[in-house]
């Protein structure tokens, strides 16, 4: 099958398919690990956190769960919470590829790849999200199906782990088949993507349904046992996801070779500015069930904005994510946001903070306050807590740049197969990032 | 740094070798502070071993190999806590299904039945652990927003009632549902179990239940040597690990053999009646017969076997 698509070189041999493919991976390793010297001080910078946040997770599972501050009342905390902020990242990283296939727009295909970079890390960081909230991580491999016991399909959390690790390995195979195809110089085969992307599309909404249906599945929960609990989920993965692509579409603009046209970025911004007035319109509706109705449902809401029996840890979070939601859907709104200007940077960095305190602690924490028999016990995240979700987030970034980095290389042509082969075409602006000719030998 | 002459490439450059040396030496110095940062783990207490990381799940062991786990966590237990424990495992009897009523016109909230919890169930002293939680409820409903279960003085308290809760021992239980890898399930004589050397610790059924019924290991239990119950057994009051999700379970190893509760046994009033549901002529069956008992949260559809009610 495989060497009945390729299209000019004489047949190559399966062996030489799979050693071109291992040299591609080496000198992708050794290209994304090369740069300047501020991309030296990032990855250091991130690399620190991140061992702080696994060092505290150590110390976590030597000592128990007791040094976070999550409780019987309150049994899940910052990281589930940050678990499902990024399973809407990457969700909403997929978004941009509706526009691209679904209404041919030729000039987002370009950046479906970022979108997908992005959905890895994402899917990456929501991961190591569940297993440091584990009690005990050392029997993961009860969870692995056919070895362990796989409660499927009944628990919910077992969809979660089979469309999460689906998802992750769907978006590696469509980053790594364009990045190689590119590489060799080849126009990519659509059969070899196009089905996988349209699948993509289809998982996206999958895994953020489904995150959505492990809580609101549950009765004995009023604060997210609402239908509405799902749709609201997708709407405001629409606007993090793309928003934090316009980000490293930026950050690539102004440190790489990499250029975009103006055009992608803009039909984000398009797709932001309705899923935000869908998202606000579904959380004001949410709302005023709750507080017109009143009664026992209200309870979590009423602490959630305004405080109950004297607690009101969330209130501040809650009322700053709105405000930041709300200002960032103006920012987004005026004509301003469609010029590359800051405009838009700060309208994603509002929304994006908003949105994960929204899903994040505005969801999860409620939802346990007052506990089912109506008790109020409050939880703010410990000192550990917050280093371990750091350094979940340095790792995630660690890994988006390093994909990212990739990406300029192969799109600029810095790292191409025809450069190996051919000693005189060189690169124009001869980078020093990439002298890997130097290794073939 | 140029391209082109491609010969000699480390005696040419200069540059590639020393970014070559410096990227070596930053690896190695990564894999050095990784090492450095995960030291808390090489403290792990010595129950984390690898009979215990390759246990089988506890419906799959044959007899032989339970007897095995069982003289571990007896070894364990001697090391550890430095007692001499017995683990048993009654299985459940034929034709009885458990269920529990409570009287709460008679119950007056002392928290006897807690404490005999606390002391059977070998909960950690310092957290105070029980399965029962005592609400002080507003006469006039049964409105647990209205309730407390943290009250701090002499009990009965005027205008006031006592709702002790606990495992409803539910027939459609939503932590079992929950659950995704089996570590919790609903026995033949309607007892929900944990087997606590299976479960991950993922806390989605404490989440799922709707009586707070679930409690978690968020640390190593402390229990001097001289308060320990040696009576245990592996799926009720065993000394749990730290990390995994325990619950009541109508103290199965006293049930299981005839014997009653101990939190019914504890109660000074009487309030508390327990019994095989199956039989007829159990007082369990005449209580619910004769009273009008009624369930917590009957419209959430959990069928609890747990039932409440008011002597007029």
């Amino acid at each position: 099958m495989v060497e009945a698509q390729i299209p000019s070189p004489p047949a190559p041999q399966k062996n030489s398919a799979v050693l071109s493919y291992l040299g591609f991976l080496r000198r992708a390793t050794g290209v994304a690990t090369d740069g300047e010297w501020y991309f030296y001080v990032w990855m250091i910078v991130l690399s620190g956190i991140a061992l702080v946040g696994a060092n505290a997770w150590a110390q976590q599972v030597r000592d128990g769960m007791i040094v976070t501050n999550m409780s019987d009342h309150v049994s899940w905390g910052l990281y589930i919470a940050n678990f499902t902020f990024c399973v809407g990242l990457a969700a909403g990283g997929v978004m941009m590829v509706i526009p691209a296939y679904l209404y041919d727009d030729e000039e987002m295909h370009q950046v479906v790849i970022i979108g997908e970079a992005v959905a890895i890390a994402a899917i990456l960081m929501s991961t190591l999200s569940v297993v440091v909230d584990l009690g005990r991580p050392d029997r993961f491999w009860h969870l692995i199906p056919g070895i362990g016991k796989f409660n499927w399909p009944l628990s919910m959390l077992t969809w979660d782990i089979i469309v999460l690790n689906g998802y992750l390995l769907i978006n590696l195979h469509i980053v790594g088949y364009l990045l190689y195809m590119r590489y060799l110089g080849r126009k990519p085969n659509p059969k070899w993507y196009i089905p996988f992307v349209f699948l993509s599309i289809f998982w996206a909404i999958s895994i953020h349904t489904i995150t959505a249906f492990l809580y609101c599945g549950l009765g004995g929960r009023p604060f997210w046992n609402t239908a509405l609990l799902a749709p609201r989920f997708l709407a405001s993965a629409f606007v993090s996801g793309p928003a934090f692509i316009i980000l490293s579409m930026r950050v690539m603009r102004l440190l790489t070779d990499f250029h975009f046209s103006p055009k992608p970025a803009n039909t984000l911004i398009r797709i932001i500015r309705v899923s935000m007035c869908v998202n606000l319109l579904m959380l004001f509706s949410e709302v005023f069930t709750l507080f017109y109705t009143g009664g026992s449902h209200a309870s979590s809401a009423q602490y959630l904005f305004f405080g109950s029996h004297g607690a009101n840890g969330l209130v501040p979070w809650m009322w700053a994510s709105i405000v930041l939601n709300i200002v960032g859907a103006i920012l987004f709104f005026t004509p301003a946001a469609l010029r590359r200007e800051n405009t838009r940077i700060v309208a994603c960095l509002f929304c994006i903070v908003g949105i994960w305190i929204e899903k994040g602690m505005g969801l999860i924490i409620p939802g346990f306050i007052p506990s089912t028999l109506h008790e109020v016990v409050e939880y703010s995240p410990s000192l550990i807590e917050w280093k371990v979700t750091a350094g979940i987030w340095a790792f995630g970034l660690l890994i988006l740049t390093l994909i990212l980095k990739l990406i300029a290389s192969v799109f600029s042509y810095d790292l191409s197969r025809k450069i190996s082969m051919k000693q005189n075409v060189v690169p124009e602006e001869t980078p020093a990032t990439t002298s890997m000719p130097v290794e073939t030998t | 740094m140029s391209d082109s002459n491609a010969s000699l490439p480390i005696i040419d450059n200069p540059g590639v070798n020393r970014r070559r040396f410096l990227k070596t030496a930053g690896a190695t110095l990564g894999l050095a502070a990784w090492a450095a940062a995960m030291k808390p783990l090489l403290d792990l207490t010595p129950e984390v071993n690898a009979d215990e990381f390759l246990q089988k799940h506890y419906r799959e062991l044959t007899p032989e190999q339970k007897a095995v786990v069982f003289k571990r966590l007896e070894e364990e237990a001697k090391a550890e806590y430095d007692v001499d424990v017995t683990i048993s495992d009654p299985p459940p009897m034929e034709n009885v299904l458990f269920g529990y009523a409570l009287n709460l016109s008679v119950c007056i909230g002392c928290r006897k039945c807690a404490e005999a919890c606390h002391i059977e169930n070998n909960h950690d002293r310092a957290s105070n652990n029980s399965y029962i939680c005592v609400f002080e409820m507003e006469k006039g409903g049964i409105d647990f927003e209205k309730g407390n279960a943290t009250y701090d003085h002499p009990v009965p308290a005027p205008g006031k009632y006592y709702m002790p809760v606990q495992c409803q021992q539910c027939e459609n239980a939503p932590c079992v549902t929950a659950c995704p890898i089996e570590a919790t399930w609903k026995e033949k004589d309607g007892i929900v179990v944990v087997d606590y050397n299976w479960c991950i610790g993922c806390r989605y059924c404490e989440a799922a239940c709707p009586y707070h019924a679930r409690r978690f290991n968020w640390e190593k239990p402390e229990i001097p040597a001289e308060e320990v119950n040696p009576d245990q057994s592996y799926l009720s009051n065993r000394i749990r690990p730290q990390g995994v999700m325990e619950k009541c379970t109508f103290c199965l190893h006293r049930t299981r053999e005839g014997r009653l509760p101990a939190c019914l046994e504890a109660c000074p009033t009487g309030a508390r009646v327990f019994g095989n549901l199956l039989d007829p002529d159990s007082e369990i069956r005449w209580v619910i017969e004769n009273k009008r008992t009624f369930v917590l949260k009957e419209e959430l559809g959990t069928k609890p076997r747990f039932f409440y009610y008011f002597d007029e």
